[in-house]
């Protein structure tokens, strides 16, 4: 059965699985990972292509022509930092589209609220379709989208963490309010976390870590691959009522006054 | 596709009969399956099941899980407001207003005088939250109203507007002069029905009205009032729409508040016209529809329905409720008893109404706003306080 594709930016993506390129134990098991999940956005680090021209490991195994390129600015410390990236990023890959990245700390790899809105801005002005990555924060998804986002891109745990759905229910609103794609990024582990994202009305998940550090990625993405379209399957045909026993007391009815009417 | 224009481009994309249709044929399991969300994430599927003939059996669930989300939401208070009319004179013909303009009543326009002895009235009673109203008219228009403001203001914390829509630049200005909130129902979301009822005068532009809150969202005006005039049309379908209204609103306009009312038809000076049915049941029916798809939006309590029905309603999902309104110009000092824009039901006193919410463990809200949030004033303060520091 289809289910609605997932427009970003004004292009019709054909899954809503995204995928990392990092932490993979060969270019050629990335290659194989990312054909059995179906993905079509795969994102790489900038600091991590070579270019120069010079031959890379993860841009030699990729097919552009099968794949879009959504380069990020992991590593990063601000802003400024974030801008200069991006020009480079749209030079040397020959493409627009940016997942914004910035975390000053490089422990946790939170990303600054503040700076991330002040790069969007001027990214945006600057002609980039720009996917932020940002805390699970309800305000600043409202104002990146405001700012020319084409896409929100909350965590559900820490990055890296496999932890799932911590940000619940902060997502539930930035999902509800949000007038631009919704896609969770970092921290799920399993692929039951992308289907409760799915299911929950994300629009895409991000997964890297849980494929590519998992025994078999080649499996574990196509794992990934069916879960994110049995959420989006369920999301879509209407989850099922859960019981609402006992929510009318019975004993002195609130709607008795209505008698005769 | 960018984000659209106003909502008159989204109001454009739902045909208003296959929505009644698609109201109508809502079943059990539709209604069973939005219940089942327990007021969190519904959508507009599980709005039109809630408002539909297949809920019916299931309005006495609807009634407690209303009272349960919004004692959650806002506790046990009751914000109480009342109307100040300040001129009757109208330049619409509208087929149920008694203001319309054919109908030969006596015009009236309060001057500053008057407006304070109204003013005096409303602060004995104890109210800090006052709504003005006025008909239609350019005579009476911006800067009748800033005037008006400028009187009200230090005498009252929130002072909000039922009024002819105003263009964006407008809107703002009388946001900075103090205007907390705009009240602008859209009377009916039918485009069959809409022309019947307004006849002549500049109301009879439908779709200036129906992006009226996009002026407002844009002019950052702080609450916008949502509604339909229940009587002129389907009540399920103009309630499913008026959720449309209020979803696309709450996305795009996000830092604003919501509300939404309930007028319905009642007797007024003009000609008698058909009315569609919307009795009691239907209301609260409506009501807790409302409140289950949106725990934040505040709903209305008119004193247009009467004490029995208030009494018990008001924990069914309200937040708000008039008490002692006069809908005529001048009607709280010195004109008692004319000129009416419809007949009231409910007579009680502001005080009555109180003990009555005390003594059912409900605190009646008189204030809910304070002039010294307002950007204006608080330049203001801080140029006096720079002054005292200079000094």
């Amino acid at each position: 059965m289809k289910t609605s594709p997932l427009v970003i930016a004004g292009v019709t993506l054909r899954s809503r699985l995204f995928l990392g390129t990092g932490k993979y134990s060969s270019g050629a098991v990335m290659a194989e990972s990312l054909a059995a999940s179906g993905a079509e956005l795969v994102t790489m680090a900038l600091r991590r292509v070579r270019t120069d021209g010079g031959h890379d490991d993860i841009m030699s195994q990729l097919d552009t022509a099968k794949y879009r390129l959504l380069p990020n600015t992991s590593g990063v410390r601000d802003a400024k930092e974030a801008i200069l990236a991006a020009e480079l990023a749209r030079e040397a890959l020959g493409t627009n589209w940016l997942k914004l990245e910035i975390h000053p700390d490089p422990k946790y790899l939170m990303p600054d609220a503040v700076e991330t809105l002040a790069a969007t801005k001027e990214l945006v002005k600057r002609g980039f379709v720009v996917l932020p990555y940002v805390h699970a924060d309800p305000v600043l998804c409202k104002q990146l989208e405001e700012a020319g986002a084409a896409a929100v891109m909350p965590l559900g745990a820490p990055i890296g963490s496999n932890l799932g759905l911590e940000t619940r229910a902060f997502l539930e609103i930035i999902i509800a309010q949000a007038r631009v794609p919704v896609v969770i990024d970092a921290g799920l582990g399993t692929p039951s976390h992308a289907a409760a994202a799915l299911e929950m009305g994300a629009d895409a998940v991000l997964v890297n870590t849980a494929i590519a550090a998992a025994a078999d990625p080649v499996a574990m993405g196509e794992a990934f691959k069916l879960a994110v379209e049995a959420g989006r399957l369920g999301f879509e045909a209407g989850l099922a009522a859960r019981s609402t026993k006992g929510e009318a007391s019975g004993t002195s009815p609130l709607t008795a006054f209505l008698t005769g009417v | 596709m960018g984000p659209m224009n106003t909502f008159t481009d989204i109001w454009k994309q739902h045909d208003f009969a296959t929505v009644a249709a698609r109201i109508a044929a809502a079943s059990e399991a539709d209604v069973r399956r939005a219940l089942g969300k327990q007021g969190r994430g519904l959508n507009l599927d599980d709005l039109a099941a809630l408002l539909s003939p297949a809920a019916a059996p299931f309005l006495e669930e609807m009634a407690a899980l209303s009272h349960r989300l919004t004692v959650e939401r806002f506790g046990r208070t009751m914000q109480l407001y009342a109307p100040m009319y300040l001129t009757n004179v109208c330049a619409n013909i509208c087929s149920y207003c008694g203001f319309s303009a054919q109908n030969r009543i006596p015009r009236k326009a309060l001057d500053e005088a008057e407006i304070s002895a109204e003013a005096d009235v409303l602060e004995k009673f104890g109210f800090d939250h006052v709504l003005l109203v006025t008909g239609e008219s350019s005579r009476y228009g911006l800067s009748y109203f800033q005037n008006a403001l400028r009187v009200l203001r230090p005498r009252f914390s929130n002072l909000s507007m039922e009024v002819q829509p105003l263009d964006q630049d407008e809107y703002a200005a009388l946001t900075a002069d103090g205007l907390s909130a705009v009240l602008v129902y859209q009377e009916t979301y039918d485009p069959v029905a809409y022309p019947k009822h307004h006849l002549k005068g500049p109301k009879a532009d439908m779709e200036y009205r129906l992006a009226t809150p996009d002026r407002l969202g844009g002019a950052g005006v702080k609450k916008i009032g949502l509604g339909a005039l229940y009587g002129l049309s389907d009540w399920r379908a103009e309630s499913w729409f008026v959720g449309l209204h209020l979803n696309y609103l709450e996305k795009k306009y996000w830092k604003t508040k919501y509300s939404i009312a309930f007028p319905r038809l009642r007797p007024h000076e003009g000609n008698e016209i058909p009315v569609t049915p919307f009795n009691e049941r239907d209301l609260i029916q409506a009501t807790c529809a409302f409140r289950l798809f949106s725990q934040e939006v505040e709903l209305s309590l008119s004193t247009r329905e009467s004490p029995h029905f208030r009494n018990n309603a008001f924990k069914l999902g309200f937040t708000s409720m008039s008490a002692g309104s006069k809908t005529n110009p001048g009607g709280y000092a010195s004109e008692p008893e004319s000129l009416e824009q419809f007949q009231i039901s409910d007579e009680r006193t502001p005080a009555e109404v109180a003990v009555f919410l005390k003594a059912n463990g409900y605190e009646a809200v008189w204030k809910d706003w304070d002039s010294t949030y307002d950007g204006q004033t608080l330049s203001q303060r801080s140029e006096e306080v720079a002054q005292s520091v200079t000094e």
